[in-house]
Order: C-alpha cells, then structure tokens, then sequence
C-alpha cells in the first residue's frame, strides 16, 4: 500500500500552465476525487501521476520514492482510461491479463489473477470474446478488471463513468465505491462530476485553473465551501451567494441586503460597514407567504417541478436565489414569497475575493 | 485521380442540397449531374482498360476486325504467349520483382517510422517537414533526370537494380508516410498509453499494440510502394541500359513491335495496379475521407 505526496507539481503545455504548483498528500488507502471543471487540470494531474506526463517542476513521492521522472511501468500503479483503452485485437481474458504477462509472471499466476478480477468485476463469462462484442458497459468493467488484476498499490481513474448512460453510471458508481473499499489500493478519481465526487471520494481536491481551491471530505466541502468558486460549483442547484454590507443595528450585528436585514454573527463585527458575500444552500431556505421571523421579500421567476421537490427561482432586488420546495407546495411565478433561511447555515464570503471569512 | 474527383463532388453535395432546399427538383437534378458525372468518369478509366484487356486475349486477325466485337472471340491466348516468352521479357520481369521489393522494403523502413513521428508527436518544424515530403514530388523526374544520371555513374550505381530502387523509394516515400501517418493516427494514442502502464517500453507498447492494429494499413502502403515501383518507367528508363525493370522494356521494345504485342505488354503492365487498387481501396478512402492530423 502506498502514501502519494505531490509537492509543488508544475506542467506547463507552451505558456500556459495546466497544473500550477500544486501539493496534495493522499493517505495510503484512500479514496481521493480530483474534480473540476473541464481544463482546470485535473487530468493533467493524474498523467504526471502515471507518468504519462512529466512535469516541469516539482516531486512526486509514492511511498517515499521519488518517482518523478520514472516511465509509467515503474511506478506500480494502474489506471483506467475515460475510453476504457482496452485492446481491440485481444481478447477479453489476454486484456486484463496484459499487464501480468508484461511483468512475466507464470501462466499459472496470470490465470489466477485475471479470474479473481474478472469474476469481481462480473466479467468472468465474456473472457474468450473480442471487445467488439461487448457493449460500453462491459469494456468498462473489462478496463477496471485489467487494472485490478496488476494489484497496483495505486489505482488511477480518469473519469471512467463518463462514457456510460445515466442509469448504468449510477450502478456502476455504486459497485466500483464497494469494490475500491474491498481492495484497499490508494485511489486518485478525477471526474467533472460532482455527484460522482460527493458520493465515492473520502476527500475531495477540488481544482480552478491548475490549482487547488479546497481539499477536504465531501460533507465538509458541501457545506462549507472554501470560497464562490468551490460553492458554485458542488451542488445541484449551486450554492446562492448574495451580496450584502454588514452593519450595525439595535438588535445587534446584521447583514442588510438589497434592503432587508439579516442577523449576523457578532464576530462579523470587524467587517462593520463592509461588503460581504452571504452563501446559503437552495435546502436550507424556507418559504412561506406571510413575514414572520429573520427572512428575505422575494418574488418568484420561475418554477420548475423535479419530481421530488419544486426548485423556485426567486429575485430580491437585482440577485436571485434558488430555492428548494416539497412538490405540493402551492406558489406561482410573479408570485411574493417570504423567504427564511437557517441562520446557522449562512457562509461568510469575503465580497472581493470570494474566500471564506474566518470569524475565529 | 477518379477516387479525388469523387472524394470531392460529394463534399459539394449536401451544400448544393442545402442552398437548392425550396426546389426539389433542382436537388435531384444535382444529383442526377452528378451521377452523369460520375459515370463519364468511370468509362473514361474503364473502356481503355476493357479494350487493352479485350485485344491482349483476341486472336491477330480479330484485332484487324472492323467493327469491333465487344468480346474477345474466340478468346486466344497466342498474343500473350508470344509477348511472355520473347526475349528480355521474363529477365525484366524478375528486375522489376526485385526492384519493386527493394523499393517496398526501403520506403517502409524509411517511411512507416516517420508517419509515426508525424502521428504522434508535436516538434518543432513539424509543418514545414510535411510541407517538405510533397515538395519532393513537385521536383519533375525530367528534370532531374540528367544531373541524376551524371550521379549515379560517379557513384557506380548507374545500370543497377538498387540504383532504380533508391529513386523508386524517394518517389515512394511521400505517399508512404502519409499513408502511414494516417493509419497511425487511427490507432488511439490511449491504447499505447495504457500498454505504457501496465508494463510496457516504448518500444513493447509499439509492437505489442500498434503493430497488430496498424498491420493491414501498413501493408496497403507495402503494396502502394511496390506498385509504384512496378509502374514507374521514366527513371527506370533513364538510368538503365541492360538492367531494364519492365516498363523500361516495354517501352524500349514495343514501340517498334507490332500491335497485338503491344496490347499484350500494356496488360501485363496494368494488371497488378488493379489488383492494388481493389485491396488498398478502403484505406485510400479513410486517408481521403477524413482530415489527416
């Protein structure tokens, strides 16, 4: 098993910088989700991890060796490509057995090891067939079965779900989060989809332009995003972010809002007179028709029904919100609606930068 | 040529279609031409070879016949018989055989591995250096015929079969890495990747991987080399007197030879060009059809 440290990555691509000085420490066993948006790196990221790329500055340690500049087949890893990769011109079982017969292990050895992958990954049936005669979903169980057999201390995924439909990437999400807990290999996920990252990974790096915004587990980077960007971008709807001065009142510290004030956190207070960023989750507002506590005036835009709840647009003044309802919750667009978001659950955003304040 | 012309009538297609949308009549009209066009252009190809065919198996006195039949009758094959066992025939043949297996194996050798520099990788002067492969063909053998020639006599490589060979494989040579380049292209950099993880060199990952896959590509440029090769007459002309491959025979000695010979001689020229073109079709096609990166 291993530890992977990155210290100070940097891979340029002509002049512009794909991965910019990045450091990230992955514990031995873990599960960690690089996600972004696309070109800001990740897959960059996980190349000079294989050694696919080597980068321009910086060390990259696997269990305290430094592999930085070793080709890819020293450094005992694995990977799975987003076009699962798997060889056309062999077969199923020589496919997951490749990397074995490289390694010159004893036929009887690689027959082991391509059994026991393929019957984890349900393959076991289809071993004496050609790739063209699987369909999407099974290449991908065959490409994951190929890197699991290699029993890598590493396991690279580059967004291997993203060629799959909706439903069957929803099944294999679950299984492959079961089975990388079974096998234990430290495992680096990159994907663009949050979904993906928030359910599978132990920690999340969340990565802006080459560089890391925030690494910390999933709950923690959901609620409590390291700035606009991270907010923005985990989240089904995003994180609202409105924009409000702090000031005080009678009643304490508030946050005023196109207008409205809001209580606010009495170590707020060196921001008075300040503009400030408030971020709240569409889940923790709750709506209602007549003003009765802390709350904002909103009028709804639009209204749209998903199934399990309605998402309301709402604006106050020229910001808009997103709001989460129960279905049967009766509103209308050009409607009024009082909004009351949980206190506790505001974030405080510096307005400029948009970093999370630290009101210790 | 008629594969080009083809290639780019329907690229015009769907944009006469689309700006002829109101009228239907016109589109069909379009394509109506277009068929026209087309058919024009294969009897243009087709005819001559069908006669050459025709009178290379007709008897002497059928070849004098007016009007012509459209089959040889009755088919005889004293004309060929004749043609294959003159003199100088069948030694020219064997040159042509070497030549053409020379040129095969250089133009490979030299050409396979910079159409995979070309697929693979960016460098510094990559465009003028696929720039540079055309230009070799816009030089005319004509006109470097007589400085060639003075070479190869310094060089004591006149009247030889590997002289033929080297000018062969230069003419070879853009064709070959581009047509190799293209097939590598469509072998997908990940599959090397992968193999590159999971145990393989550089090396390994070439031929474990990309070898098998590009094979059937690879061997159409084979026999894109030899065929050219096999067909080329100016230099093989120029630079031989005795060591004549088979076209430089054919046409030292047919043109005072009599017509019946002659038809004999232009089959047996054209019949493995046709044989090529039916087995690298498909990727002539793919080259033509896409953008080669």
């Amino acid at each position: 098993m291993a530890q992977i440290r990155l210290e100070n990555i940097i891979k340029l691509f002509g002049k512009v910088a794909a991965v910019n000085n990045v450091s990230l420490t992955i514990n031995d066993g873990e599960f960690m989700v690089l996600l972004g948006p696309s070109g800001c790196g990740k897959t960059t990221l996980l190349r000079c991890l294989a050694g696919l790329e080597i980068p321009d500055g910086g060390n990259i340690f696997i269990s305290d060796q430094n592999v930085t500049e070793f080709s890819p087949r020293r450094r005992n890893i694995a990977m799975v490509f987003q076009n699962y990769a798997i060889f056309p011109h062999l077969t199923v079982y020589d496919n997951i057995g490749f990397g074995l017969k490289m390694k010159k292990f004893s036929k009887a050895d690689i027959e082991k090891n391509v059994k026991r992958a393929a019957t984890l990954l349900e393959v076991d049936k289809y071993l004496e067939r050609h790739p063209a005669q699987l369909s999407g979903g099974q290449r991908q169980r065959v490409a994951v079965a190929r890197a699991i057999a290699m029993n890598p201390a590493v396991l690279l995924m580059d967004e291997p779900l993203s060629n799959l439909d909706a439903l069957l990437r929803m099944q294999m999400r679950a299984e492959l989060k079961r089975l990388l807990q079974e096998i234990g290999a430290t495992t680096v996920y990159v994907t663009h989809d949050q979904v993906e990252a928030l359910s599978m990974g132990d920690r999340i790096s969340v990565m802006k332009s080459g560089q890391i915004a925030q690494v910390d587990d999933p709950m923690k980077v959901y609620t409590d995003p390291a700035n606009t960007f991270v907010g923005g971008f985990i989240g089904s709807p995003p994180m609202n972010f409105l924009v409000g001065e702090v000031v005080q009142s009678e009643g304490g510290l508030a946050v005023e809002i196109e207008g409205q004030r809001l209580p606010a956190p009495a170590n707020l207070a060196r921001m008075a007179g300040q503009k400030v960023t408030v971020g709240l989750r569409a889940e923790n507002i709750e709506a209602g028709e007549v003003k009765d506590g802390p709350g904002l005036p909103t009028q709804v835009m639009v209204v749209e029904p998903l199934g399990s709840h309605l998402l309301l647009t709402t604006r106050i003044g020229g910001q808009s919100l997103k709001v989460v309802t129960p279905v049967d919750y009766p509103v209308s667009p050009d409607q009024p609606l009082w909004l009351r978001p949980d206190l506790n659950k505001l974030r405080w955003l510096d307005a400029q930068s948009g970093t999370l304040l630290n009101l210790n | 040529m008629s594969i080009l012309d083809q290639v780019n009538l329907n690229d015009n297609a769907p944009v006469t279609a689309r700006t002829a949308r109101p009228v239907l009549n016109q589109r069909s009209m379009a394509r109506f031409a277009l068929y026209v066009l087309a058919v024009t252009l294969t009897l243009w190809i087709i005819l001559p070879l069908y006669f050459i065919t025709a009178s290379a198996f007709s008897t002497r006195d059928a070849l004098y016949d007016w009007p012509k039949s459209l089959f040889p009758n009755p088919i005889s094959f004293d004309t060929m018989d004749f043609f294959l066992n003159s003199r100088g025939v069948y030694s020219s043949a064997l040159n042509s055989l070497i030549v053409g297996l020379i040129t095969l194996a250089l133009s490979l050798l030299i050409g396979a591995p910079a159409g995979y520099a070309l697929a693979r990788f960016i460098f510094p002067g990559r465009d003028s250096y696929k720039l540079l492969i055309l230009t070799t063909r816009a030089f005319p053998i004509v006109i470097l015929s007589i400085p060639l020639s003075v070479t190869f006599l310094n060089f004591g490589l006149y009247d030889t079969l590997i002289g033929v060979a080297l000018v062969h494989t230069a003419l070879a040579l853009p064709q070959t890495i581009l047509v190799t380049s293209s097939i590598f292209v469509a072998v997908p950099n990940e599959l090397e990747e992968a193999a590159l993880t999971l145990g393989c060199h550089r090396m390994s990952a070439f031929t474990k991987i990309v070898l098998p896959m590009a094979l059937p590509g690879l061997a159409a440029a084979a026999i894109f080399a030899f065929v050219l090769s096999w067909n080329e007459v100016f230099a093989a002309t120029i630079l031989t007197s005795q060591n004549r491959t088979l076209p430089a025979q054919v046409l030292g000695s047919l043109s005072n030879s009599s017509l019946p010979l002659r038809y004999a001689g232009g089959f047996v020229l054209i019949v493995p060009s046709l044989l090529f073109i039916l087995i690298i079709r498909k990727y002539l096609l793919n080259m033509w059809g896409r953008v080669v990166k």
